[in-house]
C-alpha cells in the first residue's frame, strides 16, 4: 500500500505537546526567521548571496556540509530502515561516505577550488563545454525539486503523525518559513541555519541512545532482546551476514555493498552532489575546505548513534513489531516509518519531546533550505546566465536568485505530493538519486583525473548513465523478474535494486566516456590548466604545522572507520 | 563581505541556555507534580539532566563568543 495511506490513519503514536513543548518549537520558528533577515544585510553581491562570500571558517562549512545532509531522509528512513534491516544500514554512513568524503577532501576539492567554479555543473562547463555543463544542471535542478518536495512531505508526515496538524498547514507553514529566510539571506542564512540544526538534532535525539541503553542493560542487553524478539535473524552484523543474498535481511551480497554503495552512490553523492560539496566551497580558503570536510566526515561516522541506534532500540524495547507501509492500514499497527518518532515517544516527557520535535522539523527544513539554495546557484549560473541571460549586473542575477528561491518552494511544495509509490522514504529518495548524481562522479572524476577526456565524452557519458538507470529502473518495473539480472538476485530489497542499479549506472558512463575519448579529440593542454591533474598547480601541504595539515586528520578518520567496521564485522 | 556579524556560535548559545532552562524548569517540575502518564525510565528524570546539561553548555557558548568580546 502507498505511503500515502499510511499518513491517513489515525495512529497511537501522537504526541501531546504541553505548553512548554510548543514554545520550544515556536522559539525555534522565530529564530530561523531573525536569523534570515538579520544576515539579509550582509548578502548583497552574487558571491555573497550564491556563495556566502566564500568566508566560512572550516567548522562552520563542515558543520553546514554534514548538516545539509542530515535532513528528513536521515532521521526518519534510516532508523525505520534500521527496524528492517537491521545494522546493516549503518553502511550508509560508514563505507557508502567516509571513504568519498575524505577522497572529496583530498583529491577532489584542490580543483573545485582552484578554478573557482561557482558549483558542480560550472566545473563541467570549464573542463567539457556547455554540452555536459547544460545536462548536468537541469538534470540536478529537476533532482533537488524533487528532493525538495520529499523533505515537506516527509516533515508533513511527522506533524501528522506524532503531533496531528493538518498536513496542508505543516506544508505551507515550514515551507513559508523556509522561503523567508532563504530569500533573505542566501547560502548564508542557510548555512547558518544548518549549523544551528546540527546542534539541535544532536541534543534532541540524544536522548534516545542514552535512555535506551540504561533501559536495555548496555549493548549487549540490547542484542540479547533483539535476538529474542527476533529469533533466527542476524540484525546486528555489518559485514558477516554478507557472503550470500539470502543470508541478511536486506538480500544485498558483499559486492553491492562495496562497488555499489561504497563506489558508485558514495562517491556519486558526497564528490558531485552540489548540495553538499556547495557548502564546503563556501570556505575562506582550500585548508578551511579541505579540514571543514574532513569534520564533516568525522560526524558522519557518529550520526549512528541517533539514527542508527535508536532503530536497533526500537526492535529491542517495543512490545509489538513494526510493520511495512503496505500493512499500514491494519487496526493497531505501527509501520517501520514510525520508529523513530516511537522512540522519541517512548523516553522523551515534557519540555525534551519539544526538543526533539523541533530537532526533526529543523533537520526537514534545512534539507529543505538545502536543496533549495543549491537549485538557485545552479539555475542562476548554470541555465539562466548561461542560456537566457548572458550579460546583466550582478545585481540583476542576486535579485533572480531571491527570486528563484520562492519560485523553487512553491514548485517544491507541487512534487510534494507526488511522494507516493515506494514502500520507504529513503528508498525514493535513492532511486532519484541514482538516476542523476551517480553518472556525475564517473564524468566528473575522468575530467580531473585524465586529461585525454574530450568534451564529447564528457556529454555522451554522462548521458549514457542517466539512460542506463532509468532504463534499468524501467524494465524490474514492467517485468520484477529482471531483478535477478541487474542485482543479480531475486532476494534484493528495494534499496539493493538501488545499489546494484548505480554501479551499472557508473559502468555505463566510464566505459562510453572513455571509448568516445578514444575516438574524439581532447581539448588542448592549456585549456585544462587548473581543471585536470598533472595540468594543475596542487598547493603542497608542507608549510603547515603537522597537526594542521588535512592528511594528518584524514588518517585518523579513516583509522577510526577501519576500527568501527572491523568492530561491528 | 568582511562583516562583522554576530557569531553563529553565540546564537547557539543563546538558544541552547533558553532551551536548558526550559528543560530544566520542566524536569524540576515533574517531581513534584509527575505526569498522569510518565515515559518509560521516568524515574532517571532525564529531563533534569539534559536541560542542566544544555544550559551548562550555552552559558559557556555565550561567554566565549558574545558579541565585542576582547580577543
Amino acid at each position: 500500500m502507498m505511503l500515502a495511506t499510511w499518513l491517513l490513519q489515525e495512529t497511537s503514536t501522537r504526541l501531546a505537546l504541553g505548553p512548554v513543548d510548543l514554545t520550544i518549537v515556536v522559539i525555534y520558528f522565530a529564530l530561523v526567521l531573525g536569523l534570515g533577515f538579520y544576515l539579509k544585510k550582509f548578502t548583497h553581491t552574487g558571491e555573497e548571496f550564491f556563495m556566502a562570500g566564500r568566508e566560512m571558517t572550516a567548522w562552520i562549512a563542515g558543520l553546514s556540509f554534514i548538516s545539509a545532509n542530515l535532513g528528513s531522509l536521515e532521521m526518519m528512513g534510516y532508523a525505520a530502515a534500521t527496524y528492517q534491516y537491521g545494522i546493516l544500514v549503518a553502511h550508509a554512513y560508514w563505507i557508502a561516505a567516509i571513504p568519498a568524503i575524505l577522497f572529496l577532501s583530498l583529491v577532489m576539492l584542490p580543483f573545485y577550488y582552484i578554478c573557482k567554479t561557482h558549483s558542480v555543473p560550472g566545473y563541467l562547463k570549464l573542463r567539457y563545454g556547455e554540452g555536459a555543463r547544460s545536462l548536468s544542471a537541469v538534470s540536478f535542478a529537476v533532482m533537488t525539486i524533487l528532493m525538495s518536495g520529499i523533505n515537506m512531505y516527509s516533515m508533513a508526515i511527522i506533524m501528522k503523525v506524532i503531533l496531528g496538524w493538518d498536513i496542508h498547514f505543516s506544508i505551507w507553514v515550514s515551507s513559508l518559513t523556509v522561503a523567508l529566510y532563504v530569500t533573505a539571506g542566501g547560502l548564508l542564512s542557510a548555512i547558518f541555519n544548518e549549523v544551528l540544526q546540527f546542534f539541535l538534532i544532536w541534543i534532541g535525539c540524544g536522548v534516545i541512545p542514552v535512555v535506551g541503553l540504561i533501559e536495555t542493560g548496555g549493548w549487549a542487553g540490547m542484542v540479547h532482546r533483539i535476538q529474542t524478539n527476533f529469533p533466527g535473524q542476524d540484525f546486528i552484523h555489518m559485514w558477516r551476514t554478507t557472503g550470500s543474498f539470502a543470508g541478511n535481511p536486506m538480500g544485498v551480497h558483499w559486492t553491492g555493498i562495496v562497488f555499489g554503495w561504497g563506489l558508485a552512490i558514495s562517491f556519486g553523492y558526497w564528490t558531485t552532489d552540489f548540495l553538499v560539496v556547495q557548502r564546503v566551497m563556501a570556505a575562506k580558503d582550500l585548508r578551511s575546505a579541505q579540514l571543514g570536510t574532513i569534520i564533516g566526515g568525522f560526524f558522519k561516522m557518529m550520526v549512528p548513534l541517533i539514527v542508527i541506534l535508536p532503530g536497533l532500540l526500537a526492535l529491542a524495547v517495543l512490545p509489538f513489531h513494526l510493520v511495512p507501509e503496505s500493512q499500514a492500514g491494519l487496526p493497531g499497527v505501527h509501520t517501520y516509518n514510525e520508529a523513530l518518532p516511537l522512540m522519541l515517544a517512548r523516553y522523551c516527557g515534557p519540555g525534551l519531546l519539544g526538543l526533539g520535535v523541533t530537532a526533526l522539523v529543523a533537520g526537514f527544513m534545512s534539507g529543505m533550505a538545502g536543496n533549495v539554495t543549491a537549485f538557485t546557484t545552479v539555475w542562476t549560473y548554470d541555465i539562466y546566465k548561461p542560456l537566457l541571460r548572458k550579460n546583466a549586473p550582478d545585481s540583476h542575477y542576486v535579485a533572480m536568485g531571491r527570486w528563484c528561491s520562492l519560485l523553487g518552494v512553491f514548485v517544491s511544495i507541487g512534487t510534494a505530493y507526488l511522494v507516493m509509490n515506494f514502500s520507504s522514504i529513503i528508498v525514493y529518495a535513492q532511486v532519484i538519486f541514482v538516476f542523476f548524481i551517480v553518472p556525475m562522479f564517473g564524468t566528473v572524476i575522468l575530467g580531473m583525473l585524465w586529461k585525454r577526456t574530450t568534451p564529447a565524452a564528457g556529454f555522451w557519458g554522462l548521458l549514457a548513465g542517466i539512460l542506463t538507470s532509468f532504463g534499468l529502473w524501467a524494465w524490474v518495473k514492467l517485468d520484477p523478474n529482471a531483478l535477478r539480472h541487474v542485482a543479480f538476485s531475486q532476494y534484493a530489497k528495494d534499496m539493493a535494486e538501488n545499489v546494484y542499479r548505480a554501479m551499472w549506472s557508473l559502468i555505463a558512463n566510464v566505459v562510453v566516456t572513455v571509448v568516445v575519448s578514444l575516438f574524439t579529440k581532447p581539448k588542448p593542454e592549456h585549456e585544462l590548466k587548473g581543471l585536470v591533474y598533472g595540468l594543475t598547480d596542487l598547493v603542497p601541504e608542507g608549510h603547515f604545522s603537522f597537526f594542521r595539515r588535512p592528511i594528518v586528520w584524514a588518517a585518523a578518520v579513516a583509522l577510526a572507520f577501519v576500527a568501527l567496521n572491523i568492530w561491528f564485522w | 563581505m568582511k562583516q562583522n556579524f554576530i557569531p553563529i556560535w553565540f546564537f547557539i548559545g543563546s538558544l541552547l541556555t533558553f532551551y536548558g532552562a526550559l528543560v530544566l524548569a520542566s524536569g524540576i517540575y515533574g517531581l513534584f507534580v509527575p505526569p498522569s502518564h510518565p515515559v518509560a525510565m521516568s524515574g532517571l528524570h532525564i529531563g533534569i539532566w539534559w536541560g542542566a546539561g544544555m544550559l551548562v553548555l550555552g552559558l559557556v557558548y555565550i561567554l566565549r563568543f558574545r558579541p565585542n568580546r576582547k580577543g
